[in-house]
């Protein structure tokens, strides 16, 4: 346990909420806090407009014919989903909200190392985006996220150059925000937190953050090149000028693979998290989930070619890449079968961040074991571009991802906001979403075993059935993704005042008040042993 | 078959079996793991529920054995899933000698297909059962991708290249054909059939008129007339350019020292872009030939190169790396 200090020295009343009033106040902020909830603003409102891209999908896939939008709308809407979601949601859901907010509080700093970069970041983000959501939203863009050449610079009429500049420009906030991230857990971890006390957490941000740091130039130059090409018919990618579209793809994974565990990897910090505050146990090795974090990180740079099995690559890679996809699955299954046994002789407690910490647990198995079907070459070859790969892509972004975020969400909002929502509410929508999902993707799965490709927006009759039960899926996990966003936001103004330690949790960032002061701590928490130390009943000293 | 709801795809080729016991070993291994996960959570979550008058009862360390247990059980069955899938793969990427050779043409928002007796498909392919079949596929504009889920099989059809692939049907009747790979607006209408049909009917099929316009070694031949290409590739000693005959998938070096295969996308090349790749001895004087054959009349072309018989008596140099004189790229002037 640490040695706790709540200080009221401090004037208790005075937060870093209300510290300071105003617009100015806000977006001239450089408490890491702030920007965490400006993040989340922003990525709120993307995540709304890709759910109604998705809405549309679901609603035209009712039927065979594909009746309800023209095909090049269809095309741009599953672009739009895909694009808003990955760059504008998923990437910077957990590091730039969760992370920015209890990062520096969980290693007992008073901020990020470098707090006008992090200010800066949010703004890049927002440029970005809003050039992205300007080219989706003015005419669109119908390339798919993966912006596959020589589609995508020879032959698409839509607004690809604004598109892939938007997302290129969001890359920029990433990367600031992985050397914020990194240099502040070498830097600034509070006395006594040495690397093996490190919150889990912490270990998923810094594993990220490598991610970040090594992979996103690697998008950004791909972009660029892929922006020149169209624009300038430099011959890069289209063999009708010399070029290699395959070249692109290699360029394109080698980021974009590794972006899928910049999705992952932080839900994985935040479920170690939350399992363990709500079965009142110390983790089950420790080590062995913070190094499979890093683990991950690492081997997820040399997998990409397993997105290629049919492309025209050669057999010969198609083994190694196969090869090394599976190596990538065993830390996977070392960190679920971790927080399983941290369930053991715990005292469990079902309140809403664990219901939303153990539906991941179930989406997630699902998700990485489907995975092995995939990095299998023989099954691949079938499932390849089927409605396979989008579901088993969904149980690990939506049902990993997305899970873990909310879960998040859920655990820090009393420190976030000071505030309680409704237990009850929250709960019923953690189950809501769990149903919904399983609905909507789990047919996903035999509509791919069957053959139906994907990004089809007119199918055989004989694939309707489970269509029609994807898209009733859909609209339950549509209405247990709306849930939150009301309660949540009633929270915020009649919610109950939250404690400064609502959950009993042992990890730095319950030791000070909620909302937390500007400053975070009064005075600098020194820690004396290891992280999820629930042996003792968590006790707070107040010091006069 | 098409146009009826099942929960598990038609096999209809020798390999599908195959593909299908290893998913559904996934499906089974998948499904045990899923529950065992999903028993010990729920067994977990009740049994150490909280409750007011209990005392929570640390648990110690992790255990070493129990890690490296859960670490190499999972090893070992990824491995034992990796190379029963490579030796799978390694079958559908190896074509028996005897295969029946198709060509295929992807474009925006359809699949030419023809047969090397002559007659052309769209968005159709005829085939014998029992008899397998190697597609040589390339796009004549954006990626598209060869799928037929009775099939298994899937290959992406990649402009500037030729990529293969080869099944045997074994299953008269008739199959979805999907392009796979996402290719713009009429993407999902880029669809067809696969007609697997008894192989006496399918040779009236093929010896049928409709469609039909002289073997495809006929057509090239007259192409290359009318290129002109006989002019330097004549096949004599001292010629402008290298002879042809016998060259296919025989080694050539080149003027740089490099030494390559002549395959299809080598023909392709030269044909294309003569410069990229001249035959040691002989000159870079043959002009490109962009523009002026389609992706059609280019398969058409190398069939015909194909089948010139090799010269009786093999010169010495002919397969010896770095005196080989059999090759195309160079070109006395369009003729």
């Amino acid at each position: 346990m640490t040695e706790t200090v709540v200080h009221e020295a401090h004037d208790a009343s005075v937060n870093y909420l209300n510290a300071d009033y105003g617009v100015r106040s806000w977006l001239f902020t450089k408490d890491h806090k702030r920007i965490g909830l400006l993040y989340l603003a922003s990525i709120t409102v993307f995540f709304a407009l890709g759910g109604l891209a998705a809405l549309m999908i679901r609603l035209d896939l009712l039927t065979p014919a594909g009746d309800l939008v023209r095909d090049d709308t269809y095309n741009k809407l599953f672009t739009m989903h895909g694009v808003v979601m990955i760059f504008l949601f998923l990437i910077p859901s957990i590091p730039a909200v969760i992370g920015n907010f209890v990062l520096p509080l969980m290693i007992g700093a008073r901020d990020l190392a470098f707090p006008r970069l992090n200010l800066a970041s949010w703004y890049i983000f927002n440029i970005g985006a809003l050039f992205a959501a300007w080219a989706l939203l003015a005419g669109g863009i119908d390339t798919g996220w993966t912006f596959y050449t020589p589609y995508s610079t020879m032959s698409s009429n839509s607004n690809v150059l604004s598109g892939a500049f938007g997302a290129f420009i969001t890359g920029f906030a990433s990367i600031l925000t992985g050397v914020n991230f990194i240099a502040t857990i070498h830097r600034m971890r509070a006395p006594g937190l040495t690397w093996n006390r490190l919150p889990l957490f912490v270990w998923a941000m810094y594993a990220t953050s490598i991610i970040f740091i090594l992979g996103t130039p690697v998008i950004a130059i791909t972009l660029l090149l892929m922006m020149i090409e169209r624009a300038f018919h430099i011959g890069l990618f289209d063999p009708a000028l010399g070029g290699d579209p395959i070249l692109f793809q290699h360029l394109f994974w080698f980021y974009s693979h590794p972006a899928v565990y910049i999705m992952i990897l932080p839900s994985m910090g935040v479920i170690s998290e939350i399992i363990t505050c709500f079965s009142r146990n110390r983790i089950f090795g420790y080590s062995f989930i913070a190094a499979s974090s890093i683990a991950i990180a690492l081997i997820g740079f040399l997998v990409w070619g397993h997105h290629m099995f049919v492309s025209g690559q050669s057999a010969n890679a198609s083994l190694i890449f196969s090869l090394l996809s599976f190596f990538v699955a065993i830390p996977s299954a070392i960190k679920v079968f971790n927080w399983t046994a941290t369930l053991y002789r715990g005292s469990v407690r079902l309140q809403a961040p664990m219901v939303y910490a153990l539906g991941f647990i179930g989406l997630f198995t699902i998700g990485g074991l489907t995975g092995l079907f995939l990095s299998t070459l023989a099954t691949d070859v079938h499932l390849h571009d089927t409605y396979f790969v989008v579901a088993h892509f969904h149980y690990i972004m939506v049902g990993g991802a997305l899970m873990g975020y909310l879960g998040a969400i859920h655990f820090w909002w009393p420190k976030m906001t000071g505030r309680l929502y409704n237990e009850t509410l929250a709960k019923i929508a953690a189950i809501i979403v769990f149903v919904g999902f399983n609905l909507t993707f789990f047919p996903q799965f035999v509509l791919g075993f069957l053959g139906m490709p994907r990004r089809y927006h007119v199918y055989p009759d004989e694939f309707q059935v489970l269509n029609v039960f994807s898209t009733a899926g859909a609209s339950i996990l549509g209405i247990g993704y709306l849930l939150p966003v009301l309660y949540l936001i009633w929270s915020m103004r009649y919610g109950p005042k939250a404690e400064a330690n609502h959950w009993g949790a042992v990890g730095l960032e319950w030791q000070t008040s909620s909302p937390p002061p500007t400053e975070n701590f009064d005075h600098t928490p020194v820690v004396t042993s290891e992280p999820y130390d629930y042996r003792e009943p968590v006790e707070v000293k107040k010091v006069a | 078959m098409i146009g009826r709801f099942s929960l598990l795809p038609e096999q209809a080729s020798t390999i599908a079996g195959q593909v299908d016991a290893l998913y559904f070993f996934l499906v089974a291994l998948s499904a045990f793991f899923s529950v065992l996960i999903a028993v010990a959570v729920i067994a977990f979550a009740i049994h150490f529920r909280q409750s007011k008058d209990r005392q929570v009862v640390p648990s110690g360390e992790g255990f070493l054995a129990l890690e490296i247990t859960w670490t190499v059980i999972p090893f070992i069955l990824v491995m034992i899933i990796f190379g029963w899938g490579a030796r799978i793969f390694v079958t559908m990427h190896t074509p028996p000698d005897d295969a029946m050779q198709v060509y295929v043409v992807g474009k925006q928002w359809m699949w030419k297909l023809q047969h090397v007796e002559g007659r052309r498909e769209i968005n159709e392919l005829h085939i014998p059962v029992g008899r397998p079949v190697k597609l040589l596929m390339t796009s004549e504009d954006v990626i598209h991708s060869f799928y037929v889920p009775a099939f298994r099989v899937k290959q992406d059809a990649v402009p500037g290249r030729y990529t293969s692939m080869w099944f045997q049907a074994d299953k008269v009747g008739e199959y979805h054909l999907f392009c796979a790979e996402f290719c713009g607006t009429q993407h999902a209408r880029m669809i067809g059939r696969v007609v697997v049909m008894e192989p006496a009917e399918f040779q009236a099929w093929l010896s049928g008129t409709k469609g039909s316009g002289g073997d495809m070694v006929a057509s090239g031949q007259a192409l290359f007339e009318q290129l002109g290409c006989q002019s330097c590739h004549q096949g004599e000693t001292g010629a402008r350019g290298p002879a042809l005959a016998g060259l296919f998938n025989k080694q050539v070096t080149l003027a740089d020292g490099r030494t390559v295969v002549a395959d299809d996308t080598y023909l392709r090349e030269s044909i294309l872009n003569p410069q990229a790749a001249v035959v040691a001895g002989y000159q870079p004087i043959m002009p490109t030939f962009k523009g002026l054959v389609s992706e059609e009349g280019l398969l058409e072309l190398m069939t015909y190169i194909k089948s010139l018989p090799a010269p009786k008596t093999i010169p010495a140099d002919a397969t010896e790396p770095g005196k080989t004189h059999a090759m195309l790229p160079v070109h006395g002037g369009q003729g």
